[in-house]
C-alpha cells in the first residue's frame, strides 16, 4: 500500500471538485472494496477523499411514485427497507444474496456499483491484465476462466462485473444520479454507467474523474412478480456463476411484458432486450421461456472454463422465469 | 520413564471423574475476550515490523534487484536479499537420510539468487511500521532470468518416480498375493481413476513470528505445533545450537499440519532481528500463505477392485501419483490406510511422485486418508452397484478379522458397528439406490455413507506436574493447543488422576523450557501428552505417599497395607483421610515436583502385536439442484469409534470440524495452478472456497462406547483428523445417488454435475 493522504468531504460539489483536481484522488466509503485493492497496489491513490459522511444515506419517495436511493445507505438498510422489500423485492433479493452482513453493512450503494471485477488475473500484480495495466495483455483469456463473462466481452479483457445489487437495478430500470465537477447534476439509465471493454478494459463506466454518484432513482415498481436468482459455488458468501433478476407481468395465460437482468456473465449488468421481445405476449409456457433462454445467451462466447456459464444461464433463466410467471 | 501403569493409582474409567466430561474449553474465556495473546500479538518495547516480498517467477534466477529506492522510502530500517542476508547452512538433499529431519532440517531463506517457486521470498524489507515495510516492498525493481517450469501432473505420469518411503515412513508399495491375476479373473470389477487438487490449510492465525535476541539466544514467539521440532529447524537455519532457541507458542490460531516446520516468518524474523539488534515481527498475509506456507498435492488415483457376485473382494490395487517439489520430496500416504481397511487375499499399493515446479507440500489435515479415502470410498460405492448389494453389507462382508497386511489382530475395532448404528440413525434404509430417484420440488436428494480409518499413534514425550502447599498443581509440558481443547482435556486428565477441582489444576503449554512433547500432529496429541501427563500424576502420587508413610508430620504415617485413594481433593487410606493440600503444607512445605514419560508407540510391543486404528461412518444427505446442478449438503451424521472420548465436547467439535473439511474436498475447496505461471491463480480467501455456516446445516457426531486398553493407559485412540476421514467421499456418494452423476475429479462443482443432468422439464 502506498502512503496517502485522507479527507472528509464537507459537501458533494467540493468533494467532486477535490477529486477531479487530482488524477491520483480517490472517493472512498465503505472501502469493502478499495482497501483490499490499495493493499494489493492495485488501486495507488495518493489522496482519499471520505464520501461516507454526505447527506446522501437517504431513501426517498420521488414525485412519480419511485425512490431516491441516496449513494451512501448501506447495502444492509436499502435490502431491510419497507419499501425496497414490499415494492422491489428483486433488489432487497438480489442485495442480501451478495457478500456478508459484515461487508453489506459497510458497503455503499454507489459503492456497491463501482465494485471492480473479481477477476484473479486483475488481482496479481504479476499478471499480465489490460484492465490494470493497458496494453500488457489477458492472461485470463487463455488461462483460468471458471467465472469469466460469456457476454459483452471482448479479446482485450473477459472480466465480470461482480454486483447483485446492480443487476436488479437493471431490471428495474433503475436511473443513476451524478455530480459532475462543477456542480452540474445528471442522470443516466444504469445501463449506461457501466462500459463494455473493448479495446479500453481499463475504462469502465461513464463517470468521468471527479463524477460523483449521489443517488441511484427507482422508477415506481413496475407491475408484476419480481425474483432473483444466484447461483453460486456454495451456500453464501460466493460471488454468483450467474444469476438472473426479472419482473414478469401476466395477462390470463400470457406474459404481458418480462424485463431480465443477468448477472455473473458480463461485464455488466446484461439485458437481453431480445428475450424480452420474445416474451412479450407468448403464452406462458415452456416453449417461451426456452425460446427466450436461447435468445439471451445467442451471442455467449465460452473460452474454454467457462462454457458451462451458457446452458447454466439458460437453464437458470428458464426455471427462473417459470417459478416467476407461477406466482405472478 | 514411567513406562508402566501402577494398578493402585490408576484413574478412573468409569466417567464418574472429570475425564469423559463434556467439560467447556477452560482457555475459552482467554480468547472469547482477546486476553489470549497470539504471536504477532505480543507487545515488547522497539518491535521493527518485517515484510516479505515474494518472487514473481516460478522457476529461473535473480538478475538484478535494486532496492536503493525501498532503502531511501520512510521509516525502512533493512532491506535483506540474497546478497546481505547473513549466512546459513544450504538447503540440502531433496530427501533427508532419516524420516525426523525433514522437520529439523536447515531451510534457508533468501540465500541464493535461484528462484524455486512462484512468490518464494526474494526481499525482506524491516520498518518502523507494517505499512513502511509494505509500501517499500512495492519499490522493489527485480529482473529476472526465467526458465521453463513443469507444474502438469497427468500428462507427466509417466515421468513418475518411486520414492525410498512415503511420509512418516510408511513402504512406498505393498503387495499381498497376486493382483494382476485375481483382478482378471474376478467376475466384477471396478476400475476407476479419479482426480484431486491442489488444497491448502488457510488456518485462521497465519504463520506469523516475533523473534528477539538476547545476547547469543534469541526468543522466538511464534505459531507452532511441535515446538521441539520448530526448535530444531530453526537452530539448524540459523546455525546455532538449538539451547539458544526458545519457542514460545501459547495459543494458536489453528495449524492442520501447516506449522509443523519453520516457514519464512520465523527465520527471516530470527534473522533480521540478529542484523538489525531489535525485536523484528515478521507474518505471511493471506495471500503469501498459498506458496508459503504448504499445500497439498495434485494426485491422480486409480482404484481397481475384484470381487466375487457374492461382494467378497478377491483383489484391491490403489494407485497414487502425486505431484511433489522437486527440491524437497513429500510423499503422502495416499494409498496407506488401505492396507489395514478391508480383507482382501490379493493386495497392492503403490505411491509414485512427479517433480513440478513448486514449493514442498506439508502435513494437510489426515494426510493419506483425505484424499485417499475420497477416491478409495467412492470406488466402493462404484463396486456396490455393480454388485447391486448396499453399501454398508459390501464393507460388512469384506470386514477382515485380522490386519489384512500386518496380520496381527486389531486392538479395537467397531467399524461395522459404527456402519450399523449409523444407518439406524440416519434412516439409511429410506435411501433407494437407483439414483436420482427422490426429488422434492426441483431439487434431487441422495444419500451417502463411507467408513472412516486413521491409525493410533503415540509420540514420544515428558510431563512435569508440580504441587504446591497449597494443593494448586501445575502441568508443564511443551504440547500446543491448536485450538483442539488440549488445555482442556490435560486439565480434565490431571484432575481425575489426582482426585482435585478442575480449577485446581493449571496446565501450561507451548513453551520450549518446558519438557518435550510431540506436539500437535497426526492425531496423536492428546493421547500422547495424555499419557505422559497421567504418567508423571501417578509419578506424583507416588511421591506423596512415599512422603505421607514416612513423614512424622504425616496423619497417614505407617498407612502401608491399603492402596490410597485420591478423591475430592484428599487422601483416603482406610478409614484415615486427609486433605491433600493439608497433607503437603505439613510434609513438602516448597512443593513437590515429578516428570512422568511416555514412550513412542514404534518402541512398544502393543504397537506391534497391534493393528490400531480409530475408525467411523459417515452419512450425508444432498440434495442436487435439477436446473443448476448446486449442490448442498443438508444433513450429516458421523458415528466415530475412537476408544474412550476424554471429553466429549471438544472431540465432537473435532470431528465436526473433520466433516467440515470433508464437505470442503468434496464441494469447493481447489487451488487451481497455472501452468504457464506456475502460480496459485486463487490465493485468496473470497476465491479458495471452505464451506460456510450455510454451507454446513445439521451436523450430529455419536461416539460409540469404547475402552482401548491396547492403545495407551487412558483407553483413548487419536480422533482429531478421523472427522475428514471418508466424509467427503460420503457427500460425493450421496451426489451420485441423488443425480446419477458420477464425477470423479474433485471437487465436485456445479460445472462437473451440470452436463449429466437431464434436460430440464419444467
Amino acid at each position: 500500500m502506498q502512503p496517502f493522504t485522507y479527507q472528509r468531504a464537507n459537501n458533494v460539489k467540493e468533494a467532486a471538485a477535490a477529486v477531479a483536481a487530482n488524477r491520483e484522488a480517490r472517493f472512498i466509503s465503505g472501502g469493502t472494496n478499495l482497501l483490499d485493492l490499495m493493499k494489493l497496489e492495485i488501486e495507488r491513490p495518493t489522496h482519499l477523499l471520505d464520501i461516507s459522511r454526505l447527506p446522501l444515506d437517504s431513501i426517498e419517495e420521488t414525485p412519480e411514485g419511485g425512490l431516491r436511493v441516496g449513494a451512501q445507505v448501506r447495502n444492509s438498510d436499502l435490502a431491510a427497507d419497507p419499501r425496497v422489500r414490499s415494492r422491489y423485492p428483486v433488489l432487497s433479493q438480489a442485495l442480501l444474496a451478495g457478500a456478508s452482513g459484515q461487508i453489506r453493512n459497510k458497503a455503499s450503494t454507489a459503492g456497491n456499483l463501482l465494485q471492480r471485477t473479481r477477476c484473479f488475473y486483475f488481482y496479481d500484480r504479476n499478471m499480465p491484465c489490460n484492465k490494470r495495466e493497458p496494453g500488457t495483455g489477458c492472461a485470463a483469456l487463455e488461462g483460468f476462466n471458471r467465472i469469466h463473462a460469456v457476454l459483452g466481452a471482448s479479446e482485450a479483457c473477459i472480466a465480470v462485473h461482480p454486483s447483485d445489487m446492480a443487476v436488479a437495478m437493471a431490471a428495474l430500470n433503475a436511473e443513476v444520479e451524478t455530480t459532475l465537477p462543477d456542480g452540474t447534476i445528471r442522470t443516466m439509465p444504469i445501463g449506461d454507467l457501466h462500459r463494455l471493454p473493448g479495446a479500453t478494459p481499463h475504462v469502465e463506466t461513464a463517470l468521468g474523474h471527479g463524477e460523483m454518484i449521489t443517488a441511484v432513482i427507482l422508477p415506481p415498481a413496475p407491475p408484476g412478480r419480481q425474483l432473483y436468482r444466484k447461483v453460486r459455488d456454495r451456500a453464501s458468501y460466493a460471488f454468483a456463476l450467474v444469476s438472473v433478476a426479472t419482473v414478469i407481468e401476466k395477462s390470463g395465460d400470457r406474459i404481458r411484458s418480462a424485463r431480465i437482468a443477468i448477472g455473473g456473465v458480463a461485464p455488466k449488468p446484461w439485458r437481453p432486450l431480445e428475450a424480452e421481445y420474445v416474451l412479450a405476449g407468448a403464452a406462458a409456457a415452456d416453449s417461451a421461456f426456452t425460446e427466450a433462454a436461447e435468445s439471451a445467451l445467442a451471442g455467449a462466447v465460452g473460452r474454454g472454463g467457462n462454457d458451462f456459464k451458457i446452458p447454466l444461464a439458460k437453464r437458470t433463466l428458464r426455471q427462473t422465469l417459470a417459478a416467476a410467471v407461477e406466482g405472478a | 520413564m514411567t513406562e508402566t501403569t501402577i494398578p493402585e493409582y490408576r484413574s478412573s474409567e468409569t466417567g464418574t471423574g472429570p475425564v469423559g466430561q463434556p467439560i467447556a474449553r477452560v482457555d475459552g474465556p482467554l480468547k472469547v475476550t482477546g486476553r489470549a495473546t497470539y504471536a504477532y500479538e505480543h507487545a515488547v518495547n522497539g518491535a521493527a515490523y518485517g515484510y516479505i516480498l515474494g518472487a514473481a517467477i516460478a522457476k529461473g534466477r535473480i538478475a538484478e534487484i535494486d532496492s536503493a529506492n525501498a532503502e531511501q522510502a520512510p521509516g525502512v530500517l533493512h532491506v535483506m536479499t540474497y546478497r546481505n542476508a547473513p549466512a546459513q547452512p544450504a538447503f540440502g538433499p531433496a530427501v533427508t537420510p532419516t524420516v525426523p529431519e525433514v522437520f529439523t532440517r536447515a531451510r534457508p531463506m533468501l540465500n541464493s539468487n535461484r528462484v524455486r517457486f512462484y512468490d518464494e521470498p526474494v526481499a525482506l524489507v524491516v520498518a518502523e511500521t507494517f505499512e513502511a515495510a509494505r509500501a517499500a516492498a512495492g519499490l522493489i525493481r527485480v529482473r529476472y532470468e526465467e526458465e521453463r517450469g513443469a507444474f502438469d501432473l497427468p500428462a507427466r505420469l509417466a515421468e513418475a518416480y518411486a520414492p525410498r518411503r512415503t511420509n512418516a515412513g510408511f513402504e512406498t508399495d505393498s503387495a499381498v498375493g497376486d493382483f494382476d491375476g485375481a483382478f482378471a479373473a474376478a467376475p466384477v470389477t471396478v476400475d476407476a481413476t479419479y482426480r484431486t487438487p491442489y488444497e491448502h490449510h488457510n488456518p485462521m492465525e497465519p504463520h506469523a513470528t516475533l523473534a528477539l535476541w538476547s545476547g547469543d539466544e534469541v526468543t522466538v514467539y511464534t505459531s507452532a505445533q511441535t515446538l521441539a521440532n520448530f526448535q530444531a529447524g530453526l537452530a539448524s537455519t540459523l546455525g546455532i545450537p538449538r539451547e539458544r532457541v526458545r519457542i514460545v507458542s501459547p495459543f494458536i490460531g489453528g495449524g492442520f499440519g501447516s506449522k509443523l516446520i519453520v516457514h519464512a516468518d520465523s527465520v527471516l524474523a530470527a534473522l533480521a532481528a540478529r542484523v538489525l539488534r531489535r525485536p523484528v515481527k515478521v507474518a505471511l498475509t493471506r495471500q503469501q500463505m498459498f506458496a508459503n506456507a504448504g499445500h497439498r498435492a495434485e494426485m491422480v488415483q486409480q482404484v481397481r477392485l475384484g470381487a466375487d457376485r457374492d461382494g467378497r473382494l478377491t483383489s484391491i490395487c490403489h494407485d497414487v501419483w502425486s505431484a511433489t517439489s522437486g527440491f524437497e520430496e513429500f510423499c503422502e500416504q495416499t494409498a496407506v490406510f488401505g492396507r489395514s481397511l478391508y480383507a482382501a487375499p490379493n493386495r497392492l499399493t503403490r505411491h509414485r511422485l512427479v517433480p513440478v515446479d513448486l514449493n514442498r507440500g506439508e502435513w494437510m489435515r489426515s494426510p493419506g486418508e483425505a484424499p485417499g479415502m475420497l477416491a478409495f470410498e467412492s470406488a466402493m460405492d462404484e463396486l456396490a452397484e455393480k454388485l447391486g448389494l448396499d453399501p454398508i453389507e459390501l464393507r460388512i462382508r469384506n470386514e477382515p478379522t485380522v490386519d489384512p497386511e500386518q496380520g496381527v489382530p486389531f486392538s479395537t475395532r467397531n467399524l461395522v458397528a459404527c456402519m450399523q448404528e449409523g444407518a439406524r440413525r440416519f434412516g439409511w434404509e429410506r435411501r433407494n439406490p437407483s439414483p436420482g430417484r427422490i426429488r422434492e420440488g426441483r431439487k434431487l436428494i441422495g444419500y451417502g455413507m463411507a467408513a472412516a480409518i486413521r491409525p493410533n499413534y503415540i509420540g514420544a514425550g515428558t510431563a512435569k506436574v508440580a504441587i504446591d502447599a497449597t494443593g494448586r498443581v501445575t502441568a508443564r509440558l511443551d504440547m500446543t493447543d491448536i485450538g483442539t481443547g488440549t488445555y482442556t482435556i490435560l486439565t480434565q486428565i490431571a484432575a481425575e488422576s489426582l482426585g482435585v477441582p478442575i480449577a485446581a489444576i493449571k496446565v501450561e503449554l507451548g513453551d520450549s523450557r518446558f519438557p518435550r512433547t510431540a506436539g500437535s500432529g497426526g492425531s496423536w496429541g492428546a493421547a500422547s501428552a495424555g499419557s505422559a501427563l497421567h504418567h508423571a500424576c501417578n509419578a506424583l502420587k507416588e511421591r506423596i505417599m512415599e512422603a505421607a508413610r514416612s513423614s512424622d508430620r504425616s496423619p497417614l504415617r505407617g498407612a502401608n497395607d491399603v492402596a490410597p485413594i485420591f478423591v475430592g481433593g484428599e487422601i483416603r487410606v482406610g478409614d484415615r483421610s486427609v486433605s491433600l493440600a493439608d497433607l503437603i503444607g505439613r510434609i513438602a512445605p516448597h512443593g513437590m515436583e515429578v516428570t512422568g514419560s511416555v514412550a513412542a508407540a514404534r518402541d512398544t510391543e502393543s504397537y506391534r502385536t497391534y493393528s490400531q486404528h480409530s475408525y467411523g461412518a459417515h452419512f450425508a444427505e444432498v440434495a442436487v439442484d435439477s436446473d443448476t446442478g448446486e449442490i448442498r449438503m443438508r444433513r450429516m451424521l458421523s458415528v466415530i469409534g475412537a476408544g474412550r472420548i476424554l471429553n466429549p465436547k471438544t472431540a465432537r467439535s473435532q470431528i465436526l470440524g473433520g466433516m467440515t473439511w470433508g464437505i470442503g474436498a468434496a464441494l469447493m475447496e481447489e487451488t487451481v495452478l497455472d501452468p504457464r505461471y506456475g502460480h496459485f491463480v486463487n490465493h485468496d480467501l473470497a476465491e479458495y472456497h471452505v464451506p460456510v455456516h450455510g454451507d454446513v446445516p445439521e451436523m450430529e457426531v455419536v461416539f460409540l462406547e469404547e475402552y482401548d486398553d491396547k492403545a495407551n493407559p487412558l483407553g483413548a485412540k487419536g480422533l482429531g483428523e478421523l472427522g475428514v476421514c471418508g466424509a467427503g467421499a460420503a457427500m460425493a456418494n450421496a451426489i451420485y445417488n441423488a443425480s446419477g452423476v458420477r464425477v470423479r475429479e474433485f471437487p465436485i462443482t456445479l460445472d462437473k454435475v451440470l452436463p449429466g443432468l437431464p434436460a430440464t422439464a419444467i
